[in-house]
Parts: structure tokens; sequence; C-alpha cells
């Protein structure tokens, strides 16, 4: 079971003149995800919270940096719509990209990704929200709907070429009231690839339920490392008291 | 000097920060004559085996390569590079590889516990075999890093240096004929025990 933080970088950035030139200023995630790494966080995810402001992921800076006193795997994920996209990512210091909306508007482009680069570096992200019976998922931030079931599509997402599936819960998401579990069942149930659950934990035991209820493979946190809820040490104690193989 | 083949496929940014790490000097390149005039070589890897044997080929870089395993410069084929050093693969259809530790990359197989995923995503321990000599002395419970849905799997069980579980049964982890050593793992995303694995190659005399 690996814990992986996940820093939103959206704060960083700074605006300059007439013509909207953004310079990221990288010092706070990159603090923060040395900070997580030394920890024991066993991968990092950077999301770009306002790449569809500029139309593209401009994480490049922050991952660069990072890479060079940060040892453990790096996703990279907001804004990534094209094979290119991708290719400039990992040349940066990334292992991986998390694609939600370029993938769900346009499923050929996983197929495309994965022949090129190898399924081993693409990781579906889908954000869910629950409707009826169901959830569907999301795009932009959870603020576009798109009428497709989530389970459904991550199926799909593995057929077409992901190597990961990251399920986030729209709505358990910075809530710190726990994991939606029957959705992370139902995903991981559905698929045979790795999946990273994410939103809702609070505390060490949440994460505990998730393994307990072997319906992911790692868990992706941010709200509960970010505001000191439980550290990374915490959660992988409690994980291991459930008889979870975490990394000491 | 040590060579980090550049081919357009592996995440050398990464592998140079590693190696800056561990205060080793080294040199990106794509040059047959830096390659054969190196001290040693690392041979990253990401993406699809095909692919990657024809961005060698491309630039002319197999038969250098192979010179220069012949005649005994240490080299170290990292994950995708790992493959490489074998015969062939099976993924995407059939690709030669570099020939250097004889036997087939082929797909991990879950059969013995179909609920394995696949690719094989995360950290697991190491288990060396005894006596080899560039693990020697390694960390019992080591963990390193693993993304991958192929192996090696060496025809010759000498070869292998290091295993580890997947679905209940060995997967090679480490292999190594004399100075051609292959690493599945990503020493340079491993965090302290991969740097320190990066070392020990570095420092090895085969």
């Amino acid at each position: 079971m690996r814990v992986i933080p996940r820093i939103d970088v959206r704060n960083d950035h700074v605006i300059k003149g007439i013509h909207l030139e953004g310079v990221r200023k990288v010092g706070r995630s990159n603090e923060m995800a040395r900070k997580y790494a030394a920890a024991g966080a066993d991968e990092i995810v950077f999301m770009d919270v306002v790449a569809s402001l500029y139309g593209r992921n401009s994480l490049l800076p922050v991952i660069e940096e990072a890479a060079k006193d940060i040892f453990v795997p790096l996703t990279v994920g907001g804004g990534i719509r094209t094979v290119d996209d991708i290719v400039h990512v990992l040349r940066s210091g990334a292992d991986k990209v998390a694609i939600n909306t370029a993938a769900i508007e346009r499923p050929a482009f996983l197929e495309e990704a994965a022949k090129a680069l190898g399924s081993q570096c693409i990781v579906v992200s889908i954000e869910a929200k629950r409707t009826g019976a169901g959830w569907e998922a999301m795009t932009h931030n959870g603020r576009q709907h798109t009428a497709r079931d989530a389970v459904e599509w991550a199926a799909e997402a593995e057929h077409r070429g992901a190597g990961e599936i990251l399920i986030t819960s729209i709505d358990q998401e910075g809530t710190m009231a726990g994991f939606d579990l029957d959705l992370f069942e139902r995903v991981h149930d559905k698929v045979l690839i790795p999946v990273i659950g994410c939103g809702g934990a609070g505390n060490a035991a949440h994460v505990a339920e998730a393994a307990r209820r072997h319906c992911v493979d790692a868990v992706c946190c941010a709200s509960i490392f970010h505001f000191d809820k439980a550290p990374i040490p915490t959660v992988k104690k409690a994980l291991a008291d459930v008889g979870a193989a975490v990394r000491p | 000097m040590i060579a980090v083949v550049d081919y357009g496929r592996g995440n050398i940014y990464s592998i140079g920060q590693a190696l800056n790490r561990i205060g080793a000097e080294f040199s990106v390149t794509d040059n047959a004559a830096a390659i054969a005039d190196a001290d040693r070589i690392v041979l990253p890897g990401v993406g699809a085996f095909g692919d990657a044997m024809a961005g060698l080929e491309r630039r002319g870089l197999i038969g250098p390569l192979k010179a220069a395993a012949e005649k005994g410069t240490p080299l170290l084929g990292i994950c995708l590079g790992m493959q490489m050093l074998a015969d062939a693969s099976e993924e995407f259809g059939e690709h030669a590889g570099l020939g250097l530790i004889p036997g087939r990359v082929r797909k991990l197989d879950r059969s013995a516990a179909r609920e394995t995923r696949i690719p094989n995503v995360g950290w697991r321990r190491l288990s060396p075999k005894p006596g080899d000599r560039l693990m020697d002395g390694l960390t019992p419970g080591a963990m390193v890093y693993f993304v991958h849905s192929y192996v090696p799997t060496p025809d010759d069980a000498t070869d292998i240096a290091a295993t580890i579980d997947f679905a209940g049964r060995p997967v090679a982890a480490v292999i190594r004929r004399d100075n051609v050593i292959g690493y599945q793992f990503h020493p340079e995303k491993s965090g302290d025990v991969g740097l320190g694995l990066l070392k020990r190659f570095v420092e090895f005399v085969a």
C-alpha cells in the first residue's frame, strides 16, 4: 500500500504584465514535497489546478526543482493534453502523468500516449461525483459534467492503455470525513491495473479502513497531511497495524 | 567518465540528478565514440521495447554498446534498459534486444494469483542471491521502486542476482553477467536505498 501526498499547485503563480506571462515561484510546493519525501512519502503527486486558465500544464519548473533532491516517483497532472506535453513533463523529472479531461474527451489519446511512452507512465485521473445509484465522471476540477459513468470509464481507460487509475471522490474531497470506499471498491473490482484512492481522508483510521477492505493499492491524500491531522509515519503505522504491506 | 545513453526514451534528467547526488561524474551522450571511451555506461529506459531498440538503432548505438560490453566496460541497464539486455521481448510483437544476457522478456505472470495488479507498481523487497558480489552486504529487507509490466527471464539462473516476489513467484529484479548489469527497479526513484544501489554500480569491479 503506497502512501502518496498530493500537492495542488496554485498559490505559487504570479501574474505579471498585461500579456499574462506567469512566473512560477517554486518555493512553497517544493518545500512541502521535500518534507513529505523525508517523512516517508512513497510517491508525490503534483496537480496544476490553474492549468485550465492557461490551457496547459506549467509545472515544469516545479518538477525540475523537485527532482534535484527528491528521489521518489513524481506524478504530474493538470492540463496534460498531448503526447508532447507528456514528453516534456517526463523530461523534467516526472515519472508519470495524471490525465483526466483530455482522456475522457478523446480516449484515443490514451492509446497514442501508451504506444509512444508506455502505459506505466499514464495514470488516468477520474473525479467522481455521486449521482443516483452510481457516480458520474467530472472534468475541469469537478465543475464540468460528462454524463459518463465513472466506473465504466475506468474500465475503458484501462482498455485504452492506462497504467493506473487515480480515483477521487469529489463529494468527500476536502471534508476529512473519510474516503468513499464504495467508489474505490467498485473501481477496484472493475479493473486489473493498480488503483489509487483519493478524497476525504481525515485521520489514520480512515486510511487503515481502505486497507482492511482491500479496495485500493495506494492512497493519495492532501488535507490530512497539509493540515497536519496525521503525519505520514502515523498513517503508515496504522496501515501496518491492519496487516497492509508498507515501506517503512 | 560515466556515459548515460540518450536515445530519446529514458528519464535522463532524474538519473543525472541521482548521479549528481552520489558525486559521480557523467555525461549524457548519443555518440558512439563517447560510448566506446566511457569507463562505465548507464542505459536508461522508459516506454516500449521495440520503440526503444529502434531508437538505439537509429543512432547507430547497438554495435558500440555490444562492443563496450564485450571489452568489459561495466554497463547498467535500468528498467526498460535492463530488459534491452535480453535476446528478445514479446512486448507489442517480437523485437530483438542487445543479447548481452541470454533470455527473453515476457509479460509478468499472474496465473498463480489472478487478482495481482499489472503493471507491477510500487515498492518491493529485494531478495539478493547469496554470494553475488554486486549485492553482497545489501541490508535485509531493502525496498526499491518498480513500475513495469514485462520482465526478463534469463536462460541461466546464475545471471539472476536478486529477485522480488510477484504474484507468489520470484521474478528477476537484478540480473548480472560479469560486467553487464540490469536493475528492473528505478534506483534514481528509490530513495536512499536506490542511491546506494546506484553507488554500488558506480564502484563495482567486475
